[in-house]
C-alpha cells in the first residue's frame, strides 16, 4: 500500500471495495479510482490505441492523458478518466485500449437542466476564483461559482499559507462567507462551454459520488445553462510535460499531480522518484515527496536552478542536477529506471516514479470558446488570453499568473490576502523535447503519435498545425490535446524552423471535457421530446379505441376500428356510413386565425389568390395562399364574421406557419394596415357533421337554427346557442356531402360532441378519423396541401385557376405565375388515376411512367409524375388515386404504367372529381 | 478489422511521405481556382486528368481543405428525389467507387448504406416517392419496414414508446462514408504531381476586370493573371462575387457537427431522420459522428449555437437509447452556402471567363468527385456539363427550380 | 447563443426568436411591371455580407413582433436593434448588456 499516514483528506475510517480489471481492491471515500489504484500500487491501467504500449496514470485530474477506463458497474459508461471517477463501493471498472463500450440497455438515470441568470459567474474555485466570487458577492452582486472538483481550493495543496493560516483554512473561511452571502456555489460542476453574451454551460455531477446512497429522486447529472453579465475564467493552469524517449510508461506523471495525490489522497505515487523539470514548481513536488519518505533525485534542464529551491532541496536530501535532461526510460509495466544526460555524462537512475514538469499551460479553453484571442507568451512557453472579451476576464493561472501572491491579487485586487513567503519564481526553461530517438518520443501519448510523425508531416510538405494535427492525429484523442497541443505546436515550429508565435495552436472547441449525450438531452425525451397536442376530445377518442396518427405535434384519430377490423375495413365502413347516413369528425386541430380590424379585407385580398373583401357577412369562401414563388403554401376557408372581422382556417400542420407568415407581411410590409391577427386554434373546437342525414342531426340539436337550404345555404355560417352556450355552424363540406361544421368554445367540446352523437344515434352517426376524411375529400378531388402538393405546385397545377382572381392587380405570388416555367406545357398537373384492373391500390408515392408494353426499359426511365393519394373507395367500389402528372389534364383518358413491386400496374388518367361531379349532394 | 489483437484505430492507413510542394505563385495561370477545398482540388484533378489542363493554380486563403472539407460528416449517397440531383450525385457516387484507385490513396470509402427514417404517414409517402424515383433512375434504393430497419441497425428504437415512432426507412446500400482528410490529400497530391500549384495562405481580395472578362485576381500573396477563374469557395462565394458586382441567391449559415469518443462498433450503417433531426454514423476509429441542423441565421463564424447541439443529442438518445452515456467529445461548425431551392449553382456568371460553383449546402462533400468532373468539363469547354446544366443561376428567373427543399419539407 | 434585445421586451434568449433574413426589402410597388429577372431578385436574391448585416427578426416566442437588427455575421454580435420604421441601428454602439 502506498497510503502515507498523516497525509490526505480521504476518509480512512471507511473502506470501499471496488474491482479493477477483475481484481478486487479497497479504497476510501474521497478517493478517485486513480488514487485508489495508486494506493494499491497499481500503475498499469490500460494500453495504447495503436501500439498496445502499457499506459498508467499520468496526472491527477482532467489533464490525465493515459488512464482511460470503462465503467461496468453500477452502469456501463465508456471511456472515463480514472482520475476523475470518484470511488464508490461496488464500482467495477477495467482499463481500456482505445474504444469504450456502450451499454446494451437504455440508461435508467434521469438528467435535467436548469437555467440560471446571474450578475457574475466565476469558473473555478481555486484561490483566484474564490476571491473573485467573494469580491463580487461583497459588492452586492448575484454570484454563481462553479468548480469541477469535489471541493474548493483548486491547486492549493494545503501546505501553503494565506493570511498567516493554512491555505485550506482560508479556503474554508471563504467558502463559508460565500454561503452566507448567498452565492450559488456548485462543486463537481464543470463549465464545459462558453458561448455568446455570457452564456456558459456547466455539467453538475449529482449522484455518482454517492453510490448506493444517492436519493432515487435525484437526477444523475444536470446541465446548468448560465447567462451571466460577467464571466470570470479562473480555471487555473495545467502542467506541461516535456517529451523524451519512452515518456509514455506507467509511473511517469506530471510533477504537481504527484503532489496532489499526496496531499489530497494521502498516496505516495513512488518511493524512488526522479523529478525532471524546467520549472520551479516541481521542486515543491520533489520536497513534498521527499518529506513523505521518498528518495528523490531532481534533474533541472536549466543551467541555473533556482537558488532558494535548490538550497531547500539540499536540506531535504534531494540531489539536484542542473543542465540535465531525461533521454529515456526503462521498464515495461512500470518505469524501472530513468536514463539521463547530465553535465557528467549519461546516467541511469533506478526509479519507480518519474515526475515531469515543463511549465504551465493556462486553461484557456472557455476563454477561447467565446472567441477570446490567444497569443503565445514566450515566458510561459504557452498561449494565454490577450485581448479582452466583453464581459469575460481570465484571472490567476488561467491568465498566466503562476505565483500564489499574484493569483490572490488577481482574485481580490490590492487588498488581497497575503501569501506566505515562498521562493520567488525564476524563469521557466522552455523545452518541448529532449534529445533521443524520435520514434519513441510520444507527443500525444493517447494517439501513440511521436516526434517522428511530426517530422514526417513536415517532410510531406505540411506547414500548418492543423495539417500536422490531421496527419499525425495529435490532439484528436479523448483529451483533445490538453497536454499535447502546445507541445505539438512547439515541436512543429522547431522542425519547420518557424516561430511558434506564427504557427499558433489548433482551435479549442467545446466541450472542455466530454459530456454524456443523455445529459445534453436532459428531459427532452419520449413524450417531452416534442410537445404532444391533443384536442378536448382526446379521452373520448382513446375510450372509443381510436388509432392515432401524428400530424405535426397533434395526435389525431386516424380511424376507429371495431373488433376484428383492420384499417381498410374500418375506413370503408366509416366512408360508407358517412356518404349514406351521417358521420362526425373531430376537426379541432384545424388552424384558426381571428383577423380583426378595418383593413382586414385589404390584408386578405393581398394574401389570398382570390378576393376576400367582397365576401358577405355570414358567408364562407375557400381560399388559397401562395408564397412569393407562386407555389401553394396553404388553403382553407374564410368566414366573414362582420365588416371588420374574418375567421380563417388553415391546415392542421400549417397553422403556425400561416400565422407567422401573415404577421410577417402585416408587420414588415404593411404596418399601416389596421389589422390584428390572433390564433384561436385551441379556443374553438370543430366537428364536421357530414352526410345526407346531417341536417336532421344538426337540426335536432340546435332547435333555434333553421338548417334548411334556403335559410342556411351552402358556404354560409350561422351563430346559435345551445343551453346558453354560443355555437357557430358553417355549411362547409370537405366531402361533397351535405355537411355542417359545428364550432364551439373548447370548454364545451366534450358536452357538445356527446349531444351530437346522441342526436345522431338513430341515424347511425359514425365517428370517423383522418383516413376517412382523406378518402372522402379525395373522391371529390380536393387536394391536401402538403400531401398532394410539395412546394412546387401552383394553383393552376391543381386545376384551381378558378380560385385565382383575375380582377386583383396583385396578390402575393401572382407575379410568379407569369414566369416562363409556370407556362411549361410539361408542368405536372393534378389528376386522378384509376388502376385498370379495378383491384390494385397504387402505393402513395409510386412513380408514373409512359406505357411500356415490353416491361420497364433500362434506367434512367423518364418519369411523368407520382401518386400523391390513393385509397379504396366504398362509393366507387374500387381503388383510385390522385396524382401529379406532366401535362396531365391534356392526357385525361390516356393510359400510363405505374411500377409497383417489380410489376407494372396500368392506370387511366382521369378528372380529379370521381364522386358526384355535378355537386348534387352538397345540399342534401 | 477481424484481427481482434489489432487495436481500433491502428488500421487507419498512414499518409504518404510526400504530399505537395509549397510553391510561390506564378505570374499567370490558364486557370485559377479560388478555394482549395474538396471541390477546388477535385476540379483541378479532373482538369489535369480529363482535359490535360495543368497550368492551374488552386488558391486557398487558409490551409488546404481546411474549410467545410475538414468539417463535414463525410456522408456519401445519391438517393435524391429529382432527376437533376440524382444524376450528379449518382455520377459522384460512381466516381467515389473508383476513387481510391484513381488517386492511389486510401480514402477509406466504406459503403455501409444509409437509412432515411420515416416517422409519419407523409414521411412514408415521400420516402416511397423517392425510392421509386431512385429505382427508375438506376439508383439502388429500397423501402424498408420497421422490422427490416431493426435488422440492419439493431440499436434503433423501433418500438412505439418514442415520440415519433419509426415507421420505416428508405435504404441505399451503396451509400457510405469516407475519410475526408484522406480524400482531400489524395486529390491534392495527384494535382500537385500533375504540376498544379497549390497555394495556401493566399486570400483573394479582388479582381482585375477588363470588360466582361476577369484578367487577374488580387491576392494576399500578390496579383495573379488568369485565363479562366473558377470559384469553389463555398460559404465565401458571395464575398468574392460581391467584388465582381455579381449577385447570387446564396446565404451562408453555420452548420454544426460533433463526435463522441471512440466506441466499440455498435452502429453498422448511417441513419438520417428529418423529423427527429438526426444524422449519425460510426466512423472508422469508432467515434460516433453526427451532423446537427443548420443554424438559422447567416454567419461566417464557424461556430454555432449550443441549443442546436442539445436538440441533436435529444434526438439521438430518443432514437438510439444506447447512446445515453456516449460522450460529446468535440463540436465544431462549418459555413454552408444554401440556395432557395437547396440545390447548387454551377455554371456561367455574367463574366465570360468566370465560372461559379456554390450553394451545395449540406451536400458538398458527397458531390466532390462528381462536381469536380463536371466543373472541369465546364471550364475546359466553356459550356456546362449536362449534369450541372440544370443548376444554372437563371433557374431562379425562369422558375425552373430543382426544389429538393420543397420535396423534403412538407406541411400536412 | 445570443442574448437578443427585443426592442419591446428587452434582452431575451435566442431560442425565442425567429430569423427573417435581410431587412429593408420592400415589396415591389407594381410587381406586374417587373422583369422576370427583377422579380427573381426580389423573391430569391439576398445580400450575404461578411460583416454588419441589417436583418429582420421576430420575437415569435415572446411578443410576436418583428424588428430590425444589425448584426455582424463574422462574430454574430448584435450591433443594435430597432422597431420597424425606426432608423436602422447601424451607427449605434452596442448597448451595455443589461
Amino acid at each position: 500500500m502506498s497510503r502515507v499516514h498523516g497525509y490526505g483528506r480521504v476518509e480512512t475510517g471507511r473502506t470501499l471495495t471496488f474491482t479493477f480489471d477483475g481484481r478486487t481492491y479497497t479504497g476510501h471515500p474521497g478517493d478517485t479510482l486513480a488514487s485508489a489504484l495508486l494506493a494499491n500500487g497499481v500503475h498499469l491501467v490500460g494500453s495504447s490505441v495503436k501500439l498496445g504500449r502499457p499506459h498508467g496514470i499520468s496526472a491527477a485530474w482532467t489533464e490525465d492523458a493515459t488512464a482511460l477506463v470503462q465503467i461496468e458497474r453500477p452502469f456501463p459508461e465508456p471511456m472515463l478518466q480514472a482520475t476523475t471517477v470518484e470511488l464508490v463501493d461496488g464500482l467495477v471498472a477495467r482499463g481500456l485500449r482505445g474504444q469504450g463500450r456502450l451499454a446494451s440497455l437504455a440508461d435508467p438515470a434521469r438528467y435535467d437542466r436548469q437555467h440560471t441568470h446571474t450578475d457574475t459567474l466565476v469558473i473555478g474555485a481555486g484561490p483566484a476564483g474564490l476571491l473573485a466570487a467573494l469580491a463580487a458577492a461583497r459588492a452586492g452582486e448575484d454570484v454563481v461559482l462553479v468548480d469541477d472538483r469535489s471541493c474548493a481550493g483548486g491547486a492549493l495543496t494545503g501546505t501553503e499559507v494565506v493570511d498567516g493560516r493554512p491555505a485550506l483554512e482560508f479556503v474554508a473561511d471563504v467558502v463559508e462567507e460565500l454561503a452566507r452571502l448567498g452565492v450559488r456555489h456548485l462543486q463537481r460542476t464543470t463549465a464545459f462551454g462558453q458561448y455568446d453574451d455570457g452564456f456558459v454551460l456547466a455539467l453538475q455531477r449529482r449522484t455518482d459520488h454517492l453510490g448506493a446512497a444517492a436519493p432515487a429522486h435525484r437526477g444523475r447529472q444536470r446541465v446548468h445553462r448560465i447567462r451571466a453579465l460577467k464571466v470570470v475564467v479562473a480555471t487555473g493552469a495545467q502542467e506541461r510535460p516535456i517529451v523524451f524517449a519512452d515518456n509514455d510508461r506507467p509511473g511517469i506523471m506530471l510533477a504537481a499531480s504527484a503532489r496532489d495525490y499526496l496531499h489530497r489522497y494521502g498516496v505516495l505515487a513512488g518511493r524512488e522518484v526522479v523529478v525532471f523539470t524546467s520549472d520551479d514548481a516541481a521542486y515543491a513536488a520533489a520536497l513534498d515527496l521527499a518529506g513523505a519518505g521518498s528518495e528523490v533525485t531532481l534533474l533541472d534542464v536549466r543551467d541555473a536552478p533556482p537558488r532558494e529551491w535548490a538550497a531547500r532541496a539540499a536540506d531535504a536530501g534531494v540531489a539536484v542536477h542542473a543542465s540535465a535532461v531525461v533521454t529515456g526510460t526503462e521498464g515495461e509495466q512500470r518505469v524501472r529506471a530513468v536514463l539521463a544526460r547530465t553535465v557528467d555524462g549519461g546516467i541511469r537512475l533506478p526509479a519507480d516514479l518519474l515526475l515531469v514538469s515543463g511549465g504551465w499551460n493556462p486553461v484557456v479553453h472557455l476563454f477561447s470558446h467565446a472567441r477570446g484571442a490567444l497569443a503565445y507568451d514566450p515566458e510561459l512557453g504557452s498561449f494565454r488570453p490577450t485581448s479582452s472579451l466583453p464581459g469575460v476576464t481570465a484571472i490567476g493561472a488561467a491568465n498566466g499568473t503562476l505565483d500564489l501572491a499574484g493569483v490572490l491579487r488577481d482574485g481580490a485586487g490590492p487588498d488581497a490576502p497575503v501569501a506566505g513567503p515562498e521562493p520567488a519564481r525564476t524563469p521557466t526553461g522552455i523545452v518541448w523535447r529532449t534529445e533521443g530517438d524520435p520514434d519513441r518520443q510520444f507527443v500525444d501519448i493517447q494517439r501513440d503519435a511521436t516526434v517522428t510523425d511530426i517530422g514526417r508531416a513536415v517532410g510531406a510538405g505540411l506547414r500548418s498545425v492543423e495539417h500536422v494535427k490531421r496527419y499525425t492525429t495529435i490532439g484528436t484523442a479523448h483529451d483533445q490535446g490538453k497536454t499535447s497541443g502546445v507541445l505539438a505546436s512547439g515541436i512543429t515550429a522547431e522542425l519547420l524552423g518557424a516561430r511558434i508565435e506564427d504557427l499558433g495552436t489548433t482551435t479549442y472547441r467545446p466541450p472542455y471535457t466530454p459530456v454524456a449525450f443523455a445529459a445534453l438531452a436532459g428531459r427532452s425525451r419520449g413524450e417531452l421530446f416534442d410537445p404532444v397536442r391533443t384536442t378536448p376530445l382526446h379521452e373520448w377518442h382513446v375510450a372509443a379505441g381510436a388509432v392515432f396518427e401524428d400530424v405535426g405535434q397533434w395526435k389525431r384519430p386516424r380511424y376507429y376500428p371495431r373488433p376484428g377490423e383492420d384499417m381498410d375495413t374500418a375506413v370503408l365502413r366509416e366512408c360508407a356510413a358517412t356518404r349514406s347516413g351521417v358521420g362526425i369528425l373531430d376537426g379541432s386541430t384545424l388552424g384558426k386565425i381571428d383577423v380583426q380590424g378595418p383593413d382586414a379585407g385589404v390584408l386578405l385580398d393581398r394574401l389570398y389568390t382570390n378576393m376576400m373583401s367582397t365576401l358577405k357577412v355570414g358567408r364562407v369562401r375557400y381560399g388559397v395562399l401562395c408564397g412569393n414563388d407562386g407555389m401553394v403554401l396553404d388553403d382553407g376557408t374564410v368566414l366573414r364574421i362582420d365588416e371588420h372581422r374574418y375567421l380563417l382556417t388553415t391546415t392542421t400542420g400549417g397553422a403556425a406557419t400561416v400565422l407567422d407568415w401573415m404577421e410577417e407581411w402585416l408587420q414588415t410590409e404593411w404596418p399601416e394596415l389596421r389589422v390584428h391577427l390572433t390564433s384561436v386554434t385551441e379556443q374553438w373546437s370543430v366537428f364536421p357533421v357530414v352526410g345526407p342525414r346531417s341536417r336532421e342531426v344538426v337540426g335536432e340539436v340546435f332547435a333555434d337554427l333553421d338548417v334548411g337550404n334556403d335559410a342556411f345555404p351552402f358556404m354560409a355560417w350561422r351563430d346559435t346557442t345551445l343551453d346558453g352556450v354560443p355555437v357557430r355552424v358553417a355549411r362547409i363540406s370537405f366531402s361533397g356531402e351535405l355537411a355542417y361544421e359545428v364550432n364551439v368554445c373548447s370548454w364545451y367540446a366534450p358536452a357538445l360532441w356527446t349531444r351530437l352523437l346522441a342526436a345522431g344515434q338513430r341515424h347511425g352517426i359514425t365517428p370517423y378519423g383522418t383516413e376517412t376524411m382523406h378518402v372522402l375529400r379525395a373522391e371529390k378531388g380536393y387536394p391536401i396541401i402538403g400531401q398532394d402538393t410539395d412546394g412546387t405546385v401552383s394553383p393552376q397545377d391543381l386545376g384551381m385557376s378558378w380560385v385565382v382572381s383575375k380582377k386583383k392587380d396583385d396578390f402575393v405570388g401572382k407575379r410568379s405565375f407569369s414566369r416562363p416555367e409556370n407556362h411549361n406545357p410539361l408542368r405536372k398537373q393534378f389528376v386522378s388515376l384509376l388502376p385498370v384492373d379495378g383491384r390494385t391500390r397504387l402505393p402513395e408515392g409510386s412513380q408514373i411512367v409512359e406505357l411500356c408494353d415490353d416491361g420497364l426499359p433500362e434506367p434512367p426511365v423518364p418519369m411523368l409524375g407520382h401518386v400523391t393519394s390513393s385509397y379504396h373507395s366504398a362509393e366507387l367500389a374500387r381503388p383510385f388515386a390522385l396524382a401529379l402528372v406532366k401535362n396531365g389534364r391534356a392526357r385525361i383518358g390516356e393510359l400510363v404504367d405505374v411500377p409497383v413491386d417489380g410489376a407494372l400496374v396500368r392506370a387511366l388518367i382521369g378528372d380529379t372529381v370521381l364522386v358526384d361531379p355535378e355537386g348534387a349532394r352538397r345540399d342534401g | 478489422m477481424n484481427d481482434v489483437t489489432t487495436a481500433p484505430g491502428a488500421d487507419l492507413p498512414e499518409h504518404p511521405d510526400f504530399l505537395w510542394r509549397n510553391p510561390e505563385p506564378k505570374k499567370n495561370y490558364d486557370v485559377v481556382i479560388i478555394g482549395g477545398g474538396g471541390h477546388g482540388l477535385a476540379t483541378a484533378h479532373y482538369l489535369a486528368k480529363n482535359h490535360g489542363i495543368t497550368n492551374v493554380a488552386v488558391l486557398e486563403k487558409g490551409w488546404l481543405a481546411g474549410g467545410n472539407m475538414a468539417r463535414n460528416t463525410t456522408l456519401i449517397r445519391s438517393n435524391y428525389l429529382w432527376d437533376e440531383s440524382a444524376a450528379i450525385y449518382e455520377h459522384a457516387l460512381k466516381l467515389w467507387e473508383g476513387l481510391e484507385d484513381d488517386l492511389g490513396y486510401p480514402i477509406l470509402f466504406s459503403q455501409r448504406g444509409v437509412l432515411n427514417l420515416a416517422h409519419t404517414e407523409q414521411d412514408i409517402r415521400d420516402s416511397v416517392r423517392r425510392v421509386e424515383a431512385n429505382k427508375l433512375n438506376g439508383i439502388d434504393a429500397e423501402w424498408l419496414g420497421p422490422d427490416e430497419v431493426k435488422r440492419i441497425c439493431p440499436i434503433i428504437n423501433t418500438s412505439g414508446d418514442i415520440r415519433y415512432p419509426v415507421r420505416g426507412a428508405t435504404y441505399q446500400p451503396r451509400a457510405g462514408i469516407a475519410k475526408h482528410d484522406y480524400v482531400a490529400w489524395g486529390f491534392a497530391r495527384r494535382v500537385d504531381e500533375a504540376g498544379v500549384d497549390l497555394i495556401q495562405d493566399c486570400e483573394v481580395t479582388g479582381f482585375t476586370v477588363d470588360g466582361d472578362r476577369v484578367t487577374g485576381v488580387r491576392t494576399s500573396r500578390g496579383d495573379i493573371g488568369c485565363g479562366t477563374v473558377a470559384l469553389c469557395a463555398a460559404g465565401h462565394t458571395s464575398v468574392l462575387l460581391d467584388e465582381l458586382g455579381v449577385r447570387t441567391p446564396l446565404q451562408s449559415h453555420p452548420l454544426q457537427a460533433l463526435v463522441s469518443e471512440l466506441l466499440e462498433p455498435v452502429h453498422p450503417t448511417i441513419v438520417m431522420s428529418n423529423a427527429v433531426h438526426v444524422y449519425v454514423s460510426q466512423a472508422h476509429k469508432g467515434e460516433l459522428v453526427m451532423g446537427a441542423g443548420v443554424d438559422s441565421y447567416n454567419g461566417y463564424g464557424q461556430r454555432g449555437a449550443f441549443h442546436i447541439i442539445e436538440r441533436q443529442m435529444a434526438a439521438a438518445v430518443e432514437l438510439f437509447p444506447v447512446f445515453a452515456r456516449a460522450h460529446l467529445l468535440r463540436s465544431w461548425a462549418g459555413i454552408v452556402d444554401v440556395t432557395p431551392d437547396a440545390s447548387p449553382i454551377v455554371g456561367h456568371t455574367p463574366y465570360e471567363n468566370v465560372f461559379v460553383n456554390a450553394g451545395w449546402g449540406t451536400g458538398g462533400f458527397k458531390a466532390t468527385p462528381g462536381l469536380g468532373w463536371c466543373f472541369a468539363h465546364t471550364i475546359a469547354h466553356g459550356q456546362p456539363h449536362p449534369y450541372v446544366a440544370p443548376f444554372s443561376l437563371d433557374r431562379f428567373t425562369t422558375g425552373a427550380l430543382v426544389d429538393e427543399h420543397g420535396a423534403a419539407a412538407v406541411a400536412h | 447563443m445570443q442574448l437578443i434585445h427585443c426592442p419591446w421586451c428587452g434582452p431575451r434568449e435566442e431560442v425565442e426568436f425567429h430569423y427573417g433574413g435581410q431587412a429593408e426589402l420592400a415589396y415591389p410597388e407594381r410587381p406586374a411591371e417587373l422583369s422576370d429577372q427583377d422579380w427573381a431578385e426580389y423573391v430569391f436574391y439576398r445580400d450575404n455580407p461578411k460583416g454588419p448585416f441589417a436583418e429582420r427578426w421576430s420575437h415569435n416566442a415572446g411578443c410576436r413582433r418583428w424588428f430590425t437588427a444589425v448584426r455582424d455575421t463574422r462574430t454574430y454580435r448584435f450591433l443594435g436593434t430597432a422597431k420597424p420604421g425606426e432608423p436602422l441601428p447601424v451607427t449605434q454602439q452596442r448597448e451595455a448588456r443589461v
